[in-house]
């Protein structure tokens, strides 16, 4: 070949690969970006798909991007400047995110259950219990005396990861020495989905968000035993990542969404949203009340 | 097993009908992956060529190195660009993690020490002899160079070929980079793990057939170009 042609390919390829990548990254719409970084469970419940089509049908200038991580590292993200917005579950770290500056405001939307699950056979006898730290502590006693009770935990530092911490924390067993590496305890540093698989294939008992497990329900055989009470109350909200902390984030834009949650009209998407698919709704809106305690 | 032959069926009905998430991933998939494949070879190719002729002091601890990269985990690459690439990083500035270039640059730091690594070991079967008999000839060094490097070019494109294959085929950079952005970094492999947590298991077959597509066209081109 000709070294002419070889060298006219190659710029021509060059040239290709140039503008696809700038297409690709948004180049050629005139079109914002708004970075949300969310957890899991919305992610494998399918919600911040349906937000996202209907943000951007009313927003066209505006093209949602989701990452979803479990709620630690999805706060880090925004830490670390690579998001506008987050939306997660765990108030604590909530309102430390928003000590250290770096979220503007916390604007609950919607709330739900953790579910306390478990295989049909229930085989620490939780069924009928209505107190989680004391369902907690008959399962840690039930895992120890018996080598068919096992308990799965996220272990990724998660919203539910840190609830369940919390639950064992209330049950006033030492977590590092009587709970963590007990060869019934098993991490699996997985999302919600993954891990309610594993738990399924162990015969386990877990915690899982309401939503995540009513969206798995399908195809999974394991029940839920506690449904609901304070210990295993679940609130969703959305915090705009503060522009004077963090140069550069997409505060308006994180407004306009925070607003679409909050209407009448996101609220009622939200709440509706999986009664087709799952027979059920999965978040429960908070219609401008203020979240449940 | 019902499952998985359902599963399959459907599978087969979403690429058949062509449904548009399914081309979108795959077309972004495509193009991430060979665009990472053709800058690593733009560089691997003269710098292999580079390491190959000249003698300098330490050149084989370097080709060692280069071998043992060969291994190099995707997630510590991932791991590695993410820090470069985040606001707070090196590059932050440019605003390139979660996008498609960010992906192109992870696959290529990826697959070059293999594209390099290769390149070198194709230019050494064929270079003694050539390089004597060339010289004998009386061809100046660049022609020398020129030559081995054609001779060589079914062994270099068959590398470039399994740099690809590895592109195409890995997870680690692409979600700690891509971030798996439904419409903007969703590849096929990233697309399966999600799908397969949500319980999605049609459209992760699909795209599973296609991979394995893409795997087989490769090994057809690469028995092709060794039977050259």
């Amino acid at each position: 070949m000709n070294n002419k042609i070889i060298a006219a390919i190659l710029i021509i390829i060059i040239a290709l690969i140039g503008v696809g990548a700038y297409a690709m990254n948004g180049g050629f719409q005139e079109k914002q970006i708004l970075r949300v970084s969310t957890t899991t469970s919305l992610e494998d419940t399918g919600l911040v798909d349906n937000l996202e089509t209907a943000f951007e049908k009313e927003h066209p200038n505006i093209d949602v991007q989701f990452v979803s991580a479990g709620t630690g590292i999805a706060l880090k993200y925004a830490e670390k400047g690579d998001a506008d917005m987050v939306i997660v579950h765990d108030k604590k770290k909530e309102q430390q995110f928003i000590d250290d500056g770096y979220g503007t405001k916390r604007y609950p939307f919607a709330y739900n259950y953790f579910y306390i699950v478990g295989p049909t056979s229930d085989p620490a006898k939780i069924k009928g219990m209505k107190n989680a730290t004391e369902a907690f502590k008959k399962i840690m006693e039930a895992g120890e005396a018996n080598s068919s009770v096992k308990f799965v935990s996220r272990g990724d530092n998660s919203g539910t990861n840190s609830r369940e911490l919390k639950i064992w924390n209330n049950t006033k067993a030492n977590y590092n020495s009587s709970i963590n590496g007990s060869s019934w305890y098993i991490e699996t540093g997985k999302g919600m989905g993954d891990t309610l698989v594993i738990a399924n294939e162990k015969s386990a008992y877990t915690l899982s968000d309401s939503g995540t497990y009513l969206a798995f329900k399908g195809n999974i055989t394991l029940v839920p035993y506690l449904t609901s009470g304070k210990d295993l109350l679940n609130v969703y909200s959305a915090i705009p990542v503060n522009p004077e902390k963090i140069k550069g984030v997409n505060y308006n834009a994180s407004m306009e969404f925070v607003d679409f949650l909050l209407s009448t009209e996101g609220q009622q998407l939200i709440g509706n949203y999986g009664k087709e698919k799952y027979g059920q709704a999965l978040f429960i809106p908070l219609y401008g009340k203020g979240e449940p305690t | 097993m019902n499952e998985f032959l359902n599963g399959m069926l459907q599978a087969i009905n979403l690429i058949l009908t062509l449904n548009p998430e399914l081309v979108e991933i795959t077309t972004r998939t495509l193009f991430i992956s060979l665009s990472a494949t053709f800058i690593a070879a733009l560089i691997a190719i003269p710098l292999g060529g580079l390491i190959n002729f000249k003698k300098f002091k330490g050149k084989r601890s370097l080709i060692n190195l280069i071998q043992t990269l060969y291994s190099l985990p995707t997630v510590l690459v991932g791991l590695f660009v993410f820090l470069l690439l985040s606001q707070q990083g090196v590059f932050g500035d440019l605003n390139l993690l979660f996008t498609p270039t960010g992906m192109i640059i992870g696959q290529t730091l990826l697959i070059l020490p293999i594209l390099i690594g290769f390149t070198i070991t194709a230019l050494k079967t064929v270079g003694k002899d050539l390089t004597d008999l060339s010289i004998s000839l009386g061809a100046s060094e660049f022609q020398t160079i020129y030559t081995i490097m054609r001779e060589a070019k079914y062994a270099i494109m068959a590398a470039v070929i399994l740099g690809f294959g590895r592109a195409i085929s890995e997870v680690g950079v692409a979600i700690m980079i891509g971030g798996n952005i439904r419409g903007a970094t969703r590849v096929i492999t990233t697309t399966i793990s999600l799908e397969t947590s949500k319980g999605n298991l049609e459209l992760s077959i699909a795209l599973g057939i296609i991979l394995l597509g893409i795997a087989l066209i490769i090994n057809l081109m690469l028995n092709q170009i060794q039977e050259n």
